[in-house]
């Protein structure tokens, strides 16, 4: 599995991979709220969990409705599914290495957009903390979604639809990670998080393997 | 080492695609080391067969039996791991050089990762760090049969594997076809064009 690994890590980044387009798309949508919201510090810093985790969330889902699609339209997806590797192994095979390419480079970077947001350094930390855990349930979670959206035309439209309302939990539990930080007030959000995450990680491969199994046979 | 199979068996088998029957009580049987051209006019059903053969698609009806040395198989999913697939679509990424798509293709097939000889046999050595966008019909065809040369299964199933192949590719498959039949595989080919190979034949046609 490590071939499809390396694979997938080297397509997002080539021509048109889209592993730095999330973070270019991360960037831009927190740049753009204080521009709408103003320069007020205090307000800012109060909504950055909120903005940040909501940004991280929509630009993941930029890249997520190709995870099987491109492999599924050329013809790569029937010879994976030929392979020795359940697909389900395939499925989390391909979440870690889209989390690596596009969850992960937004979380390393998720500091410095909360010092934009008026952030103090320690819930800097907690904001990264909160991505770092909860973003693979964003990739995990986009994944059966984008087996389940396969075969439809324009898949990558309905895609959020259905992986949005799932994700709400993520965005609830992140931000308030986010907010306990800046109150000082520890909340349980963080374990939340860690354990909506875990389910999702664990759960999501066999989700998308049959979402994929039902759409090769389509 | 997979081991070595004896025979293919299909009964009965009838495929639907949607509301359309697309083939009914097609059956045939196929030993070891021979070959089986597929023919039949357009949307027959050639491409339908192959993916049931294949295990991508559950037929409606019917029932294939793959027998090797020691079991039969009955699962699509175990005859699944003795296909080797080459189908409409190349399964090629344009992103990724001639080599590195055939050593990917290889190593997720558990096989050798030295895929010079191979590139060299389909006769692209030359373009073997292009990047596949660069690559015409012809030599993205020519890289998919190494793909398939390296699988390493011995049930090929080949949809209109001539398509965009000048002469000289035409005669490069014919030859792969016969020395994996010689060395104990089957193939089975989806095909409009004739083949200087001897093989049976099955016409798949509109069922009433």
């Amino acid at each position: 599995m490590s071939a499809l690994f390396v694979r997938d890590i080297r397509l997002a980044f080539r021509a048109g991979g889209g592993a730095m387009l999330a973070l270019a798309f991360f960037a831009c949508v927190t740049a753009l709220v204080p521009l709408g919201v103003g320069s007020d510090l205090k307000l800012l810093a109060r909504i950055a969990g909120g903005v940040l985790w909501v940004a991280a969330v929509l630009a993941t889902l930029l890249s997520l409705d190709r995870l099987f699609q491109s492999d599924f339209e050329d013809g790569a997806l029937d010879l994976i599914a030929l392979s020795p590797h359940a697909l389900e192994v395939v499925a989390a095979t391909k979440i870690a290495a889209h989390w690596l390419t596009t969850g992960l480079p937004l979380t390393l970077a998720s500091p410095l957009f909360g010092i934009l947001f008026g952030l103090p350094l320690p819930v800097c930390g907690a904001l990264f903390l909160s991505l770092l855990i909860g973003t693979p349930a964003i990739s995990a979670i986009g994944a059966v979604g984008a087996g389940l959206t396969l075969s439809i035309r324009r898949g990558g439209l309905i895609l959020p639809l259905i992986v949005l309302p799932l994700l709400a939990p993520a965005v609830i539990f992140g931000s308030g990670v986010v907010l306990a930080a800046l109150d000082g007030m520890p909340n349980g959000a963080m374990g939340l998080l860690g354990a909506f995450s875990l389910l999702a990680v664990f759960l999501a491969p066999f989700a998308a393997a049959a979402g994929v199994r039902l759409n090769l046979a389509g | 080492m997979q081991p070595a199979l004896a025979k293919l068996e299909v009964k009965n088998l009838t495929c639907v695609r949607g509301v359309r029957v697309l083939f009914r009580d097609v059956h045939f049987s196929i030993a070891a080391g021979r070959a089986l051209v597929v023919e039949g006019a357009n949307g027959a059903g050639k491409t339908s067969l192959l993916r049931i053969l294949g295990g991508f698609l559950a037929p409606a009806a019917g029932e294939i039996l793959l027998s090797t040395s020691n079991t039969v198989l009955t699962d699509a999913e175990e005859r699944g791991q003795h296909v080797g697939w080459l189908g409409h679509q190349d399964g090629l990424k344009p992103q990724l050089t001639a080599k590195e798509n055939l050593s990917f293709a290889a190593q997720l097939y558990g096989r050798r990762a030295d895929v010079a000889p191979l590139l060299d046999w389909a006769g692209i050595a030359r373009a073997a760090d292009f990047p596949t966008h660069y690559l015409s019909a012809g030599q993205k065809k020519r890289l998919a049969l190494a793909r398939l040369k390296a699988s390493g299964r011995a049930l090929w199933l080949l949809d209109e594997p001539f398509a965009a192949l000048d002469v000289a590719g035409k005669h490069l498959v014919e030859q792969m076809l016969a020395e994996h039949c010689a060395s104990g595989g089957i193939a089975i080919i989806a095909t409009h064009e004739a083949l200087a190979l001897n093989a049976e034949k099955l016409t798949v046609g509109a069922a009433p």
